[in-house]
């Protein structure tokens, strides 16, 4: 069974005067450890697919079922606990926690999740030191690059090792050279722990990692490609 | 975690916490100095009527007290005096006559309240003595002396040596009248009280209007602390059970003497912390606007927070812990600094010699020396919580009303 279920999703924006109808339709199935690119021109609703997907959003209609689980039937308060136990996020930009260092960031939703202190520090410094960034531990996000920041945020991800994770445009912030570093780590990381990932972009670079690139306008998926890489 | 964050997030923006830090120190130092000043003041007011006025505690005959008449008096009065004398908590115990009469010179009359009292005795009781600011006090040798308020001594225009004519009624009720030399002025922080009040050897009063000079219609009894007044009076009535429940004596302490003395004291106390709560109240909206700022500058750090799967107690939790830190800090500091400020003035006196005039026809000396409780600090500490968490609670709600899509989304 697919871990992600998309059946015939539509969502209406009313917060205008306007109604905008960011997706028309959209049937999507996603399978473990898949490494997936969202593409699509700018305001296809590349953001809006992957709230619904990340349990952030709900959609205006049609279901979105997670390992058989229909989103729509969690009351908010589930839905929360949903996310935390089930879904890694990685944002484009302000993933951290300005405050916490890069350690204490990775930690951050171990704690959520009730794990001891004990276990979550070695957990902690396993994945730091996997995403390669282990010398910064002590370092808060204003004291690391950008490149550096999304490794961390993408660490802290999958220390809690989700059902997949969520990638909105995680590289639009950075360099080319940190782009293609993270876009490895992440591939590496895909392979090495099976996590399916799923990530929104526009990068040309970005796409040619990706297995499967699923191609948005419109608010309808236009073409779904999948490459053997 | 979120002790840390909440903390943390509390020196963010440095400047806009530490105006509240100083906000809740001044405004607990405030409150603190101004109800410091106050108890001071009351407690001072209540020193200077117990050592100058009424001492700590008061036997009467009851009559005596419905009825100010000399010949209601207690009945084996020396025998008691003896016998109070041996409580270890007593400083000193005093028989007096005390008879109302009218003071007249040549220019003006006033009444008064004469105490006949017995010279050795009375020095322990009350500090009347060291307020002598011309002559001197009564003396054994001195012939009809008479000590009198430096207010009584304006109004009747009489001085040191001049003679004081008192009008009063002797034992069988027959208007009398005497001659008494004016050897003493004292002055006391109540001029209401100098005004009426003088003092005269007991054996010449009670020549004078017609009683053995054993006898007496007050016991007054000093003790070495006001704390045991309650301990002593306990100790007398059981002594003087048999006398007390036939109605024939009543044991009276200084607060049932001056009630109105004892409840301004109370209210004193009262006032501090209507005050503390008026300007805790003020500071609410400060840090309610400090917090609400806060939480919309980070907008987009809380939706990523709910993103991620914090629930919306844990939220409301930071938030709440943040303004109880940003409140907590100021009332730390304010609470400190109080308690050297305080403990100086309780030390040395504040002096307020530059409106001690008007002060002193109310009864006030001129140095007031602060009190503040330890309980009032505890108050406070806990009363910047209480209003900390009031305040946190509509920030909190605001951060809980951000939806993680949107918030997230925002300036993309
Ligand atoms: N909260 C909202 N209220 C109203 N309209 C919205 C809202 N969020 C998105 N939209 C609209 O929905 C459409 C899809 O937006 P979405 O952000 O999903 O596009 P996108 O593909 O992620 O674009 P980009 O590449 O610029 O990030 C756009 O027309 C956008 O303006
Ligand atoms: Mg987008």
């Amino acid at each position: 069974m697919s871990i992600i279920q998309a059946k015939n999703i539509y969502k209406v924006y009313n917060e205008t005067n306007v109604p905008v109808n960011a997706l028309n339709g959209v049937d999507l199935e996603i399978e473990k450890g898949e490494f997936t690119a969202i593409v699509g021109p700018s305001g296809s609703g590349k953001t809006t697919l992957l709230n619904i997907i990340g349990g952030l959003d709900l959609p205006t209609e049609g279901d979105i079922y997670i390992e058989g689980t229909n989103l729509k039937s969690l009351s908010s308060r589930k839905l929360i606990d949903f996310r935390l136990h089930n879904i890694g996020f990685v944002f484009q930009a302000y993933n951290l926690i300005p405050v916490l260092t890069a350690m204490e960031n990775t930690e951050f939703i171990l704690e959520l999740q009730g794990v001891p202190k004990k276990d979550r520090e070695k957990r902690a410094m396993e994945i730091l030191e996997t995403v390669d960034i282990a010398d910064k531990k002590d370092h808060k996000p204003g004291q690391l690059s950008g490149g550096q920041q999304q490794r961390v945020a993408v660490a802290r991800a999958l220390a809690s090792q989700p059902k997949y994770i969520i990638a909105d445009e995680p590289t639009a912030n950075l360099d080319s050279k940190s782009t293609e570093e993270l876009l490895t780590l992440m591939k590496k990381m895909n392979q090495k722990f099976q996590t399916t990932f799923i990530f929104a972009t526009h990068d040309q670079r970005v796409m040619d990692k990706a297995l499967r690139i699923v191609t948005i306008d419109d608010g309808k998926i236009v073409s779904d490609t999948q490459f053997e890489r | 975690m979120l002790f840390a964050i909440a903390w943390r997030n509390l020196w963010r923006n440095k400047l806009r916490s530490s105006v509240i830090f100083v906000s809740i120190a001044v405004g607990i130092i405030g409150a603190v100095f101004s109800g410091g000043f106050m108890a001071g003041m009351a407690d001072q007011r209540e020193n200077a009527t117990i050592a100058n006025e009424v001492s700590n505690i008061q036997i009467h005959n009851p009559k005596f007290l419905l009825n100010e008449e000399a010949k209601y008096m207690i009945p084996a009065a020396q025998q008691k005096v003896k016998e109070i004398k041996q409580i270890p908590q007593v400083k000193g115990v005093s028989l007096r006559l005390k008879v109302t009469g009218m003071a007249a010179s040549a220019n003006a009359g006033a009444g008064i309240t004469i105490r006949g009292v017995n010279i050795g005795q009375e020095m322990k009781v009350s500090d009347i003595k060291d307020h002598v600011i011309k002559g001197s006090y009564l003396a054994q040798n001195d012939k009809f002396p008479i000590v009198l308020g430096q207010k009584l001594s304006h109004k009747l225009d009489l001085g040191l040596g001049d003679k004081l004519i008192i009008t009063l009624s002797d034992s069988t009720g027959t208007i009398t009248s005497g001659a008494f030399n004016i050897v003493g002025i004292y002055k006391t922080s109540n001029t209401q009280f100098d005004e009426s009040n003088v003092f005269v050897k007991k054996s010449d009063l009670a020549k004078l209007i017609g009683y053995p000079v054993t006898v007496g219609n007050e016991i007054a009894i000093r003790l070495h602390s006001n704390l045991e007044t309650p301990m002593v009076v306990d100790k007398l009535n059981k002594m003087l059970a048999g006398e007390v429940q036939s109605k024939k004596i009543i044991i009276q302490s200084w607060d049932q003497i001056q009630p109105l003395l004892k409840s301004m004291v109370e209210m004193m106390d009262y006032f501090s912390y209507l005050f503390l709560i008026i300007i805790m109240a003020a500071l609410a909206f400060a840090i309610i606007n400090t917090m609400l700022m806060a939480v919309m500058e980070r907008t987009r750090e809380i939706g990523m927070l709910m993103a991620l799967g914090m629930n919306k107690r844990k939220i409301f939790n930071m938030i709440l812990l943040e303004t109880i830190f940003l409140s907590i800090i100021g009332a730390v500091v304010g609470v400190g600094l109080s308690i050297l400020i305080v403990h100086y003035y309780a030390t040395y006196g504040f002096d307020l010699s530059s409106s001690a005039a008007g002060l002193n026809a109310f009864g006030y000396s001129t140095r007031i020396f602060f009190r503040v409780s330890n309980e009032f600090y505890v108050i406070s500490l806990i009363l910047v919580v209480i209003i900390a968490i009031i305040s946190g609670i509509s920030p909190a709600l605001k951060a809980l009303k951000l939806q993680p899509a949107t918030a997230i989304r925002e300036n993309n």
